[in-house]
């Protein structure tokens, strides 16, 4: 299991945590004006690195919060925690 | 090469079993090939067979850079099974269902495919409906399937528990009768034995680290033994799809997840079939050997790390054992995870990709063994024709853009 830094609370078991995959993915402003590709890239294709990884949680069994979080998906370290906002150094990613 | 008969069984006895043939050479790679493959696990290793057998390619190399079946091949439960709700999903399991039927045979090489029945549990009134609907939806697509009452399904598998008062009580459950198991390791040997038999190169501890494309075609592969040239080449790669198809420029709709098996200790036979739940996620054999072989679900972020959260393993014994109280003393021996490619309709990815000569199949998430030989016999096709097999065409990668999923979401028992 793995032991969760949330930016508000702490260190945790990762079952108070939920997790919400890649971080970072911005909802198109006018997607009636992407092509079909676009828009599939938006909705299924996910980064699926074997290295770093900035990811979202939540915690939902605590404060209820989202943050982001760098891991290694190789080692499964993690790397640093963000509150939601705060932009991950994206060198390396 | 050795044919296995009764003949050469008594023949080597009397030589003391001194002089049984490798299953395969080790060749080195030669500087190109028609067709490479990348992936020696089952599907990889059934699609040369299946090219050099039926298609007649046999300049053919699979490149694997572990060891042959290590990955998932040899880390899943061994379950087969081919009652999925969707015509495409139910023509393509149960393509495969039939290869298995007579696989032993065509290998010359016992994989012991075993047709004891899967057993899915129904725990709720839902649950019974969608059962039904999924028995009703096989039958139309000429696959077995049945509806059993909980007495039924206790008559099958006595070892059941229908106590009223365990938290999800057994309702009734759907039966698949030419469900079962083979052995996993067998299945990658015997295609591996038959691929090598016909002129397919197998070459181990071969990592591909590189794909080269020019103009839009991809020509050759950079490996860990030099680089080779490729006329067509297949990515069968598994829970690492994603990183190969990346060194060809391309992205896939796919997550990597660990996903965790779990062996006890062997005992007498004491428990005579699969027995799956999707609601409160378990599933169940024994294997040959005797170890209960237990799979659990997959983590909920993704990893390459091939080892998963105790939390999972919990959650499936507490759930095991609820059904199957007889079991509360046994120990369990070893527990693993290997790493699945997840599509977001839960149905593979098999065909071609945007960059020419650069065939994928992948996607197999948490289920792919049971397609195994399926799974090859289209994919060789497909690499061999340059244009999937009827059954495998609708698993495009071109579902996501067009929207023409196959959603199997609720068809795999493994929590996700």
């Amino acid at each position: 299991m793995l032991l969760i830094t949330c930016p508000h609370c702490g260190p945790r078991a990762e079952t108070e945590f939920r997790n919400g995959g890649e971080a970072g993915i911005v909802r198109p402003r006018d997607p009636a004006a992407l092509s079909d590709g676009a828009w599939t890239g938006y909705v299924f294709t996910r980064q699926n690195p074997k290295g770093r990884f900035h990811e979202r949680w939540c915690h939902a069994q605590g404060c209820g919060r989202w943050f982001t979080a760098v891991r290694d998906t190789v080692t499964d370290r993690f790397l640093s925690f963000h509150p939601a906002g705060e932009q991950p150094d994206e060198a390396g990613r | 090469m050795t044919r296995f008969s009764i003949f050469s069984l008594a023949r080597n006895a009397l030589s003391g079993h001194a002089n049984w043939p490798a299953y395969w050479r080790s060749p080195e790679p030669k500087r190109g090939y028609d067709v490479v493959i990348i992936g020696g696990g089952g599907h990889g290793l059934a699609t040369a067979y299946y090219l050099a057998k039926v298609h007649k390619v046999t300049n053919v190399a699979v490149l694997e850079r572990g060891w042959l079946g290590g990955g998932n091949t040899g880390r899943n439960t061994t379950i087969c099974r081919s009652n999925y709700l969707y015509d495409e999903s139910a023509a393509l399991y149960d393509h495969a269902m039939q290869l298995w039927e007579g696989l032993s045979a065509e290998l010359n090489y016992n994989v012991m495919f075993s047709q004891r029945g899967v057993l899915m549990l129904a725990h709720n009134t839902h649950d019974l409906q969608i059962a039904r609907r999924t028995v009703h939806a096989n039958r139309l697509n000429g696959v077995d399937n049945e509806l059993l009452t909980a007495e039924e399904a206790k008559a099958f598998c006595p070892q059941l528990n229908l106590s009223k008062d365990i938290r999800y009580p057994v309702m009734g459950a759907a039966l698949q009768r030419r469900g079962g198991t083979a052995r996993h390791d067998a299945v990658a040997w015997g295609y591996a034995r038959g691929a090598d038999r016909l002129g397919v190169d197998i070459i181990q501890n071969c990592e591909v680290t590189g794909i080269r494309v020019e103009g839009g075609r991809a020509v050759g592969v950079e490996t860990s033994r030099g680089y080779i040239a490729a006329g067509r080449i297949g990515c069968v790669a598994a829970g690492h799809s994603s990183v190969v198809a990346g060194m060809a420029g391309i992205e896939l709709p796919l997550e990597s997840f660990p996903l965790q098996a779990l062996v006890s200790e062997p005992v007498k036979p004491a428990f005579p079939c699969v027995v799956m739940s999707n609601t409160i996620h378990a599933y169940i054999s024994q294997s040959d050997k005797g170890e209960l072989v237990i799979g659990a679900g997959t983590d909920q972020y993704i990893s390459y790390a091939q080892r998963g959260g105790m939390q999972i393993i919990e959650h499936t014994l507490e759930a095991i054992l609820e059904l199957f109280p007889i079991f509360s003393r046994m120990r369990m021996l070893r527990s693993w995870a290997g790493i699945v490619d997840v599509t977001p309709d839960r149905s593979p990815i098999i065909g071609r990709t945007p960059v020419d000569n650069f065939f994928i199949n992948c996607g197999w998430g948490t289920g792919g063994f049971k397609a195994t030989p399926g799974s090859g016999h289209v994919f060789a096709h497909t690499l061999a024709h340059g244009e999937p097999h009827p059954i495998n065409a609708p698993f495009t990668l071109d579902r996501f853009v067009n929207g023409r999923l196959i959603d199997e979401a609720a068809a795999a028992a493994v929590a996700h």
